[in-house]
């Protein structure tokens, strides 16, 4: 569902290429994790498949359609079908957990009516029904990320992309995020997700993609963080 | 449609309180440049009223001789008012000079008696002419002075008396008059460039919010439309604030101003309360609405 077509990035200014030639694809239902040093190009790889920056050349499809030729006003539309999280969670400071997961459906024209019912939902998942009405800054690392994981899922969106989510989060915070994403996953969601963390893929036993200096260098079925 | 309103309204106002420090301090500046633009109103209209005032007073007075018929009167009045320069001529005739001046001296026993003495009315008719604009009263003196077969029953004309003074006062006027527009304009200026600016740092706080609820796929309406409200929100209520700031200072110099200039402050904001309520919270709605839609649109170009 997912297409990279030999994608390269490189900035002007002189630095080395942060994507070089990559290739690969992700099926449907797939949980692929992308690991690789700082400045390995993972989080621009992330970067090109929600369109928040463009290849210099190559290029990204997201089914058949190439990501970068979709014009800008349509772009909102091309992004509920793809739920985001990030290491530094991104809540919107100024509403309370549940707000923060209603505004991505209320940004999405969803009814009055479905917000009602899914916004629980997507809370119960994460367990974190007690602390809907709680602002971001009464949250602790690990419950912020999972409110924002509940916003990246409530659209029911095709694919979840995380950079990093783990991040900044302790051991116990770490491991009941990766269990929230595989549950996910379970039910049918596509999660590409970023990480540092080498206890996370181990314990995930799922495909790895390595990347070093913008290039592709393993690709796991099954793999091990290895560097 | 309807729930997308509905919702930029709620998160409008959510925003508002939410943030209230900021609100606050948006407001409390915006308030400060609307009584600014508010004090500006204030002036010129009372510079208006006192310089239309002024102007009202200065005029010609032609004094006839007693024996003048009243016909050649009359025709010198028509020829006045024939020219473009004059506004208006009054014809007082030598019976209402005379009850003038018994209702002026009333209470003055030694000058109705004077008058007892005399047989007929000392007092002829008189034409007071009003110009146009105070700079025209050279002409029409001019014009009197050529008029040679009225010569016989003029008596005299007061003009070359004021003349001075006419003219002293026409360049104070318009000097004061370009004066004060060009400060009230700096100071307009500046009152808009500190409520943009307020604004705009109001919602640079909020820019990396604007960036992540464009990655949650919200568009660009959905984005704008409560900051734009909350821009609206600052103007209605500074501009109401501002009013109850200008009120209590109408009603403190309305005296002193109509005693000085002949105009009544606190009579002018009563009269005209739909006027100045409209420009001052239009000016505040305007200025929060454009400087939120600019400030906000930097935000969301890329």
């Amino acid at each position: 569902m997912i297409y990279f077509d030999t994608v390269s990035k490189v900035y002007n200014d002189g630095r080395a290429p942060a994507l070089l030639d990559v290739s690969f694809q992700v099926a449907p239902h797939e949980f692929v994790s992308i690991v690789g040093h700082s400045g390995a190009g993972k989080t621009t790889l992330l970067k090109m498949i929600i369109a928040e920056d463009r290849p210099t050349s190559g290029t990204v499809y997201f089914e058949s359609l190439d990501v970068h030729s979709i014009p800008k006003v349509k772009l909102p539309h091309y992004r509920r079908k793809i739920g985001t999280v990030f290491q530094d969670f991104k809540l919107l400071s100024h509403l309370t957990a549940y707000e923060n997961i209603a505004f991505a459906m209320e940004a999405n024209g969803r009814s009055d009516a479905e917000i009602a019912e899914n916004v629980p939902e997507a809370l119960a998942l994460v367990d974190l029904e007690d602390k809907a009405w709680n602002f971001p800054h009464e949250l602790s690392g690990g419950e912020k990320q999972r409110v924002a994981i509940a916003r990246a899922i409530v659209n029911q969106p095709d694919i979840v992309v995380a950079d990093e989510p783990t991040g900044n989060l302790d051991p116990i915070a770490t491991y009941e995020v990766v269990q929230i994403l595989r549950k996910i996953n379970d039910l049918g969601t596509t999660v590409i997700m970023t990480t540092h963390n080498k206890g996370v893929i181990d314990e995930l036993g799922r495909r790895v993609i390595t990347m070093d200096e913008g290039r592709l260098v393993r690709d796991d079925e099954s793999g091990k963080y290895i560097l | 449609m309807i729930t997308a309103t509905k919702r930029i309204f709620r998160s409008g106002f959510i925003g508002f309180w939410r943030n209230a420090y900021v609100s606050l301090a948006s407001i409390f500046v915006m308030t400060i440049a609307l009584f600014v633009i508010g004090t500006t109103l204030f002036v010129d209209q009372l510079l208006t009223a006192s310089l239309q005032n002024i102007q009202s007073r200065v005029d010609i007075n032609v004094y006839f001789t007693t024996t003048a018929p009243v016909e050649q009167v009359l025709d010198l009045q028509t020829e006045l008012e024939r020219l473009p320069e004059v506004a208006s001529v009054t014809y007082t005739s030598p019976e209402e000079a005379l009850a003038r001046y018994r209702e002026r001296n009333r209470n003055e026993a030694a000058a109705i008696q004077a008058l007892e003495e005399l047989d007929e009315n000392p007092l002829g008719a008189s034409l007071a002419v009003r110009a146009v604009e105070t700079a025209q009263y050279a002409s029409v003196a001019r014009f009197l002075d050529e008029q040679e077969q009225f010569a016989s029953i003029i008596s005299f004309v007061n003009f070359n008396d004021n003349r001075e003074a006419i003219e002293r006062l026409t360049n104070i006027i318009n000097a004061v008059e370009s004066a004060t527009f060009l400060v009230m304009m700096i100071l307009v200026v500046a009152a808009v460039l500190i409520t943009f600016n307020t604004i705009r740092l109001a919602i640079y706080t909020t820019r990396d919010e604007i960036k992540v609820m464009r990655l949650v796929g919200a568009g660009n309406m959905y984005i704008r439309g409560p900051f734009m409200l909350q821009g609206v929100m600052y103007g209605l209520i500074a501009g109401l604030l501002a009013l109850l700031i200008l009120y209590p200072m109408a009603v403190w110099l309305g005296p002193k101003t109509d005693s000085f200039f002949e105009f009544d402050l606190h009579a002018y904001f009563v009269s005209d309360f739909l006027i100045v309520l409209s420009v001052i919270v239009g000016i505040g709605v305007v200025m929060g609405l454009l400087s939120s839609t600019l400030a906000v649109a930097r935000y969301l170009r890329t």
